[in-house]
């Protein structure tokens, strides 16, 4: 191990001269980047603020408070209180069955857990209008027992289920890898039950990249457009979101009203970005603390589980 | 008894871990499960605690049948070879929270945990984190909350496996001097058959999934059961002489062999300390050149090659060496005290290849 860490830093430091020489190549990269940098990523966001506040504060706040605006404010919230902690139970019990057993099918459930990130979000909310809407798959029995999905709240709570879907589990299941079961069944020898076990010691050692996906799954609910798009109907007051009331506002010619809202989304994407960096700070430090416990003949307890497997 | 095993067998798909074994262990005994690895000791201790379930047979815990009862209701104390510590509780929450979990009251568990600190000298480490602590201490700490229920067992998997070689010597001795206090009954699971010699007062011997023998240290090494036993446990030559006349010959050796069929092999065993050498040439029967001296501390062991090619391996002490003037290449005179007549056991004979079973370890000889 003393070997790969010499030979690391020797990689590191050879790299590092590579592009100590040609000074101008350095800072002709540099300039590039961060010219790009400002162009394409600080630009727009210092922009939605300008353009937020153009005409004044007054006209910001009325704006926000405006009953359409905070209908849509009030939606997305209720859309985020609900997927998200479904998608966190979700998580957890798929990031545990992952995790912590063997079964058939394991490979084919992690790629599924996966799909929402690889379809289209437009797509996906078609999924859903073919399943539940007038002329889709369930859509007649669903209207004659008066049940309302797609153009209503429960499609765009569902939507959005689907593509936050992978969020938590994402980040739970190499957390929860890495811990293993050994203190699980510690804890059990030592007489606690399975909800003990679980609220004691599999939940706190998982805790950060658990905040970490919701953190993700919140900022992704509460920003998405394509599936929403799809299945909400666009009924200004019942089931527009934020992101939908943003791009109604701008079709409307309403820039101000429109950035007025993109800066309340803009002001959630730096507020996860900020924790997002301090978890991430936090994490590095627990996998540390993680890779530190390891047993010393790692090579042994391989064999160990060989044996018992 | 503490523990007992009847007729254990476990089954993992197809593989039989663990087959037909059955032994006893008596209150307050410290017992070690020993074999290469892969020879089912670690499913036989997890069964014993029931994170594992048979197969077939019945465990007890004393007196008790305890196959329906769930891990949780064993009242037992298991070490994990990894330890297992719970990274986010410091050490004061590790060892608690058995106690907790059973509902001991507040100021109990504060004088329990006070006198397990200074038993296992970890004072003053309580508000410490499991990654703040060194191997050693983190040993400490696990078999520290393993014991504070008052377990009626205490089971440790593979315990000095983590630790580098010279806290393992320290954590070995302090393993005793904690057993001699305690006198709980204690089971542990080992691969290397000195740590076993050492520590406990009997020894359970297995090898893919069989049970090949129980005794004491002493017992294990002066009378093994079987080839098995014999080339595990110490340093041991075997010979395959053919029976002919009633006598058993291989080379220039003879063994007496009255009442065996005609021409067929038996398996003799001998420690290297029953070959006594002498660099009289007419003092002992056989003759045989010094072919290599190895240094084992104040023992010494010798390479005897006869005339017809074989080779046996002895052993003697530094004095001797030097009182018989012996040196390599040097023609000695020798004979073998004692030997046993082995059993045949092919079906639990480790192939030839395997590593553990070329090169049994050395150590042993000492004792």
């Amino acid at each position: 191990m003393g070997h790969v860490k010499k030979s690391r830093a020797a990689a590191v430091q050879q790299s590092q001269r590579g592009t100590e020489e040609p000074a101008f190549i350095k800072w002709t990269l540099i300039t590039i980047a961060l010219l790009f940098c400002f162009v394409f990523l600080l630009l727009p966001l210092v922009n939605v603020f300008a353009q937020a506040f153009s005409k004044g504060l007054g006209y910001y706040w009325e704006s926000l408070v405006n009953p359409d605006a905070w209908a849509a404010i009030r939606l997305t919230i209720i859309v985020a209180l609900v997927s998200v902690p479904l998608n966190v139970g979700f998580g957890l019990a798929a990031a545990w069955a992952v995790a912590k057993f063997e079964f058939r099918g394991k490979s084919l459930f992690i790629t599924l857990i996966d799909l929402p990130f690889s379809v289209s979000p437009v797509v996906a909310g078609l999924m859903f209008v073919v399943l539940f809407g007038l002329q889709g798959f369930l859509g007649s029995w669903l209207d004659a027992h008066d049940i309302k999905i797609i153009f209503a709240v429960p499609g765009i709570i569902l939507a959005t289920m689907f593509i936050t879907f992978p969020f938590v589990a994402r980040e739970l299941i190499p957390v929860m890898q890495a811990t293993g079961t050994d203190q699980e069944q510690a804890a059990l020898t030592l007489g606690a039950n399975g909800l003990q076990t679980f609220w004691y010691v599999t939940l706190p050692s998982v805790k950060w990249g658990l905040i970490y996906g919701i953190i993700l799954c919140n900022a992704r609910a509460m920003g998405e457009f394509g599936a929403v798009a799809v299945v909400s109907g666009h009924i200004t007051g019942q089931t527009e979101t934020m992101p939908l009331r943003v791009e109604k506002l701008y079709n409307e010619y309403n820039a101000p009203a429109a950035f007025a809202v993109a800066s309340l989304l803009a002001l959630l994407a730096l507020v996860t970005l900020g924790i997002k960096t301090w978890l991430e700070w936090h994490q590095a430090r627990e996998f540390a603390k993680a890779q530190s416990l390891l047993p010393l003949g790692a090579e042994r307890s391989s064999e160990n589980a060989s044996q018992t497997a | 008894m503490s523990i007992e095993l009847r007729n254990v067998s476990k089954k993992f798909g197809e593989v039989t871990a663990v087959n037909k074994v059955s032994f006893a262990v008596k209150e307050g005994e410290l017992i070690a499960l020993l074999g290469p690895s892969g020879g089912g000791k670690t499913t036989v201790l997890r069964m014993i605690a029931g994170l594992e379930m048979p197969t077939s047979g019945d465990v007890f815990i004393r007196g008790q049948r305890v196959n329906d009862l769930s891990v949780q209701q064993r009242n037992i104390g298991f070490v994990f070879q990894s330890y297992a510590l719970f990274k986010s509780m410091n050490v004061f929450r590790n060892i608690a929270f058995g106690l907790k979990i059973k509902k001991w009251k507040r100021a109990d568990i504060q004088a329990r945990i006070d006198e397990l600190l200074t038993l296992f000298g970890l004072q003053g480490l309580e508000k410490r984190y499991p990654h703040q602590l060194s191997g050693g201490q983190r040993q400490r700490v696990a078999i520290a909350r393993a014991l504070a229920p008052k377990p009626s067992v205490l089971l440790l998997d593979e315990p000095f496996g983590a630790v580098d070689a010279k806290i393992r010597q320290e954590l070995r001795e302090w393993l005793v001097t904690l057993h001699h206090d305690l006198n709980v009954t204690t089971v542990f699971v080992t691969h290397d058959q000195e740590e076993a010699m050492e520590v406990s007062n009997r020894i359970v011997i297995f090898s893919r999934g069989v049970l090949e023998q129980v005794g004491a240290p002493r017992e294990v090494y002066d009378q093994p059961a079987n080839e098995f036993v014999a080339r595990f446990i110490g340093v041991m030559n075997i010979l395959e002489p053919e029976v002919r006349d009633g006598v058993a010959r291989l080379g220039e050796l003879e063994f007496p062999a009255l009442g065996q069929p005609e021409g067929q092999k038996l398996r003799i065993g001998f420690r290297p300390y029953a070959v006594q050498i002498s660099a009289d040439l007419t003092q002992y029967r056989y003759h045989a050149v010094l072919r290599h001296t190895f240094f084992l501390g104040i023992m010494l062991r010798v390479e005897l090659e006869l005339p017809s090619g074989l080779v046996l391996r002895a052993r003697m002490s530094k004095e001797e060496y030097a009182h018989e003037g012996l040196y390599d290449g040097r023609e000695v005179s020798f004979q073998i005290r004692q030997y046993r007549v082995l059993a045949r056991q092919e079906a639990t004979l480790p192939p030839e290849t395997d590593l553990s079973y070329q090169a049994p370890p050395v150590v042993g000889e000492n004792i």
